[in-house]
């Protein structure tokens, strides 16, 4: 029998329609697995018990009272990096100190119209800043299908959450592949929209021109649900986009006959895992036989998008990061005068992977470095854009390994932060053009961690993307694959 | 790739420990070499992008809206005082 801790957002919401089930029931069921589970895998930062119960009794006495949701009674997990009313908000950091947040964000002011039950911080790198959720000051989050080894991160504890059945859907942020490479390393479904498509207000900004709000669920079905309910025009967001919702459950029906599916040459890197390798294409040609047209394409600035992230993230990173000086919020160190409280709070709060990037960006904006890396940088992001539009004259979606290896061990790459900033090549690229991409579960390497496909999309191309992925999962099982964890 | 960090940190106003120095300022040498990379490609008729966004220029009404209730903004400040942040004193 399925565990209701188990269930799709699809499969609940049917069983509390049909009267099989309670939103209380959920709830109860999702905090005994954290009760049993989160000692091991530290998904959670915090949650609290009493007010997920209330939300989950306000949603049954709404549905008894003929009220209907597309989330109605649904627990939704949030990434420490989005603001819920009245609920810690610290980026996974020190110098966040007990900040609560006076306000929400749109994404949490949508899930609340839609019925969601708003429960739990998840875990997360350091103000987003990572790929593994070991940069938490709260502690590393484990991987469900083997606590040794990285969950991904930045959004590690929103995959975790998700995977491990503690919760049933979950929000995450993606700036470079936060939300697909965690998903893929730990097996469910890691939606990341078009820039402009989730309103970014309440989010704690990192690098403002390529972060983005994004979904964990366990097919997806449930991703288009998510996506659905979050996306939209906001007023409160400048750089959302007046681009009208489509009907994305409605799209997910359909075949994938005539799809053309493209496959860069670029990406056939050294380091790519032979394992990964195999499940890819094998779920490349599972989609050709389900009706897609495979082809080659060329993406030729391909080496060059890491080096490009890493000098736009950071640059806006350190003017974003700012705001944390001690002055308005969080924790304060006092010093002689104001330069030196804001230095040594600074200092005190921020860990190491903050710091090397606030000092980078600080570095490559600094005065007379500004051509040579900053500007320099934007131009090659204009190439790098330049050739996914060129493929997509050619290509509907493009697919990709999601990560070049699958999770790696927890301190294996902890002391190498060039090391790691390479192991996010695959994911890196659909930030600085403005994509949308999923990754989904397409296999396990033999030592039983998961394996996931990456499919990119256009701009605003999210029912292509979530149609073809919808089809693989139809036709395949890895996304029921569930950790063993008693 | 050599950099002064002690520069560095003064700028992004870090106060680092001597040992986080010593730790950071090679992994930071390590990265600025790793990017110079990007000097590899001529960019010279390239123009750059900000973001990847369709806008430009997006405007609203100059309306009064609700915004947040002071209180509750202050609530998060480590020191505050009729309905002011306080901070250490700037000028003798």
């Amino acid at each position: 029998m399925t565990m209701v801790h188990s269930l799709t957002i699809n499969q609940l919401i049917e069983k509390l329609r049909g009267g099989e089930l309670t939103s209380r029931q959920i709830m109860e069921a999702c905090l005994n697995r954290i009760d049993s589970v989160d000692d091991k895998l530290n998904a959670f930062i915090s949650y609290d018990v009493e007010d997920a119960l209330a939300q989950a009794d306000i949603a049954d006495k709404a549905r008894s009272e003929g009220q209907e949701g597309p989330l109605l009674g649904v627990p939704v997990a949030i990434k420490d990096v989005i603001a819920v009313k009245n609920h810690p908000l610290n980026c996974a950091s020190k110098i966040l100190g007990n900040y609560e947040s006076p306000y929400d964000a749109t994404v949490i002011k949508k899930l609340r119209e839609a019925g969601a039950i708003i429960f739990g911080r998840v875990n997360m790198d350091e103000f987003a800043m990572g790929s593994s959720t070991e940069n938490s000051a709260f502690g590393p989050s484990r991987n469900p299908w083997d606590i040794d080894y990285i969950p991904g991160g930045s959004s590690g504890g929103s995959a975790v959450a998700v995977s491990a059945d503690e919760c049933i859907a979950s929000l995450g942020s993606d700036t470079g592949g936060s939300i697909r490479q965690p998903a893929a390393l730990c097996g469910c479904v890691g939606l990341k929209p078009t820039y402009g498509r989730v309103s970014r207000y309440g989010l704690v900004a990192f690098a403002s021109s390529l972060d983005q709000i994004g979904s964990f669920t366990k097919d997806v079905k449930d991703a288009a649900i998510m996506l659905q309910v979050i996306a939209g025009l906001d007023d409160k967001d400048s750089t959302s986009v007046p681009e009208p919702v489509p009907d994305y459950t409605a799209a997910l029906s359909g075949e994938l006959k005539g799809m053309r599916i493209g496959l860069p040459r670029e990406y056939q890197v050294d380091g790519l895992d032979t394992e990964v390798k195999a499940a890819t294409e094998s779920a490349v040609a599972k989609l050709e036989e389900l009706g897609a047209e495979v082809k080659e394409i060329s993406l030729p600035h391909t080496e060059y998008a890491i080096a490009t992230y890493y000098i736009i993230a950071t640059a806006e990173a350190s003017a974003n990061l700012a705001r944390f000086e001690g002055v308005r919020y969080g924790a304060r160190i006092y010093g002689e005068d104001p330069e030196e409280m804001n230095c040594k709070t600074r200092g005190a709060g921020f860990g190491d992977e903050v710091k090397r990037r606030i000092i980078l960006g600080t570095y490559v904006l600094s005065s007379g470095y500004y051509d040579a890396y900053y500007l320099r940088a934007q131009k090659v992001r204009t190439l790098i854009r330049q050739d996914f539009l060129e493929a997509f004259e050619h290509v509907d979606l493009i697919a990709t390994p999601t990560t070049p290896t699958p999770a790696f061990k927890i301190g294996e790459k902890a002391k190498d932060p060039l090391e790691m900033y390479l192991s996010d090549i695959f994911t890196i690229s659909c930030n600085l053009a403005g994509l949308c991409g999923v990754s989904l579960p397409c296999g396990f390497s033999e030592k039983g961690l998961p394996i996931g496909l990456q499919l990119l999309g256009r701009p605003f191309g999210e029912s292509d993307l979530l149609r073809a992925a919808h089809v693989y999962q139809e036709a395949t099982d890895w996304h029921t694959k569930r950790p063993d964890l008693d | 790739m050599e950099i002064d960090i002690s520069r560095l940190v003064k700028l992004a106003r870090i106060e680092l420990k001597p040992e986080e120095e010593v730790r950071l300022a090679p992994q930071l040498g390590e990265v600025l070499g790793y990017i110079d990379k990007l000097n590899e490609l001529n960019v010279d008729d390239v123009e750059p992008t900000a973001h990847a966004s369709p806008l430009s220029n997006v405007l609203r009404k100059d309306e009064l809206g609700d915004s947040l209730c002071r209180d509750d903004v202050l609530r998060n400040a480590p020191e505050s005082s009729n309905g002011l942040f306080v901070v250490p004193k700037i000028v003798e």
